[in-house]
């Protein structure tokens, strides 16, 4: 590995100053498990100088709920702290789907959903299930802190609307009410330790044996984790059923972009989509009905 | 010239201080620095699981944490895991069961099935199976690792 400097600020503040006075060759750290692995290997891509650990920033390390605020989950905070937390298994049961899913037992005690996100893999296992939540995404940067949709985040294979000098503090899921189910399902030849062929992230809110509102992500299909808003919004006011599932599921299929490789061809991957939108879809559904 | 960073860790119970570069990965620091060779460098990007460590409380791949962020913590090896010498009912399990054959896996499967073992005392073949997913064994075909785990576990619980 070439020579890095190493930095582990105590402060938001601390963090954005070392980032943004870097000209752009800083890189966040929280575990590691993806960054480490591209200094090594010399990813052309990942062209840091300085590593800043964030891991001692108190705001990354939040872990919390409250009906109004939703569960907040701070940058740093490791998988297996998310699956393994009373607040995320009672209301955010879903969430728990992606984070059981990520590398294995050793990557979870290290993976954090923030790096999942600014690595911006478009395999990345936490991202469709964060955007089918209704995520948003909470950035410092020099000229203070704003938010923005998780689905706005990744622009590219590891390339991510936020700033070399910004930092992502923490990422915050709204509550659901009772009406409320989602699921991430992923294809992977292996059951643990894979990634992606291609994979669904889902929610939806159920009344009346109606669909209320439908989101639905896609994993592994595109240059980043790709959100069809369409598909969602075909099952608004249908009654819950195959035909409405069927539908949302057509359309993902439609949308997804995915490109040949080892790991599928893009006929394949296309195919996976309407399957797995579809399981995701009567999983999630299920959730939403208490069953 | 950039300079080394000095350290202090804990090891195995021991307070041990050392110098390294923030490059060096804590699996480079511990053979290379240290001098505690029990932790096999496999792939050295996260899947095999060959350098597992226990770092404060969990289980981690040594070659994705810098030698660096050990300042401070807590940190358990294969070598901390016999009592002087005598061995740990994992480690009498694995030679009784034959769950080895070349050996390079197995200090990670032993710290990663006591990690296991501590949390979950009695676990089910199926716990078993996806606790160790991120350690790779090319030799034994992963049954008899599985069944020295689960006699190692009716071990402690008689013990």
């Amino acid at each position: 590995m070439k020579w890095i400097d190493f930095e582990k600020p105590k402060s938001v503040d601390e963090a954005v100053k070392l980032l943004s006075g870097s000209s752009g060759n800083a890189r966040a750290m929280a575990g590691g498990t993806d960054l480490i692995v591209q200094l090594r290997v010399g990813d052309p891509r990942v062209n840091a100088d300085i590593v800043v650990d964030i891991k001692s920033v108190p705001e990354l390390n939040e872990l919390s709920y409250s009906p109004d605020k939703g569960l907040t989950i701070g940058a740093a905070v490791e998988c297996y702290k998310i699956y393994n937390n009373e607040n995320v298994k009672k209301h955010y049961p879903a969430i728990l789907d992606s984070a059981t899913l990520i590398g294995g037992t050793q990557i979870q005690g290290r993976a954090t959903f923030g790096g999942n996100l600014c690595n911006a893999a478009p395999s990345g296992d936490a991202i469709p299930n964060l955007i089918a939540h209704r995520a948003v995404a909470t950035i410092a940067g020099p000229n203070g802190t704003r938010t923005i949709p998780v689905e706005e985040v990744c622009t590219g294979p590891r390339q991510t609307s936020i700033g070399s000098d910004e930092l992502l503090v923490s990422i915050n899921l709204p509550s659901n009410g009772q009406d409320f189910g989602a699921n991430y399902i992923r294809f992977t030849p292996r059951n643990e330790m894979d990634i992606a062929v291609a994979g669904a992230g889902v929610s939806v809110t159920v009344a009346d044996g109606k669909f209320t509102s439908g989101r639905v992500c896609l994993a592994s299909v595109a240059p980043t984790p790709l959100f069809v808003k369409e598909a969602g919004d075909t099952l608004v006011g249908k009654p819950v059923g195959e035909e409405a599932i069927q539908g949302a599921a057509d359309l993902a299929k439609e949308a997804a972009k995915p490109i040949s490789d080892m790991r599928g061809t893009a006929e394949y991957r296309k195919h996976l989509c309407e399957v797995l939108t579809r399981r995701a879809l009567n999983t999630a559904v299920e959730r939403a009905q208490g069953s | 010239m950039p300079g080394k960073t000095y350290v202090q860790t804990t090891i195995n119970g021991e307070q041990v201080d050392f110098l390294c570069e923030p490059r060096q990965s804590l699996l480079e620091c511990l053979r290379d620095v240290i001098g505690l060779t029990g932790t096999k460098e496999g792939c050295n990007d996260g899947n095999c699981g060959a350098c597992t460590v226990n770092m404060d409380g969990r289980v981690v791949t040594a070659c994705l944490v810098l030698g660096v962020e050990a300042e401070g913590a807590n940190i358990e090896t294969i070598e901390g895991v016999a009592d002087g010498s005598n061995l740990h009912p994992l480690q009498l399990a694995f030679l009784e069961n034959a769950a080895l054959q070349c050996g390079i896996c197995t200090p990670g499967f032993i710290v990663s099935s006591k990690a296991l073992l501590e949390q979950n005392p009695d676990p089910t073949e199926h716990e078993i199976r996806f606790w160790l997913a991120n350690n790779l064994c090319r030799c034994t075909g992963y049954d008899k690792i599985v069944r020295a785990v689960q006699d190692a576990a009716k071990r402690l619980q008689e013990a």
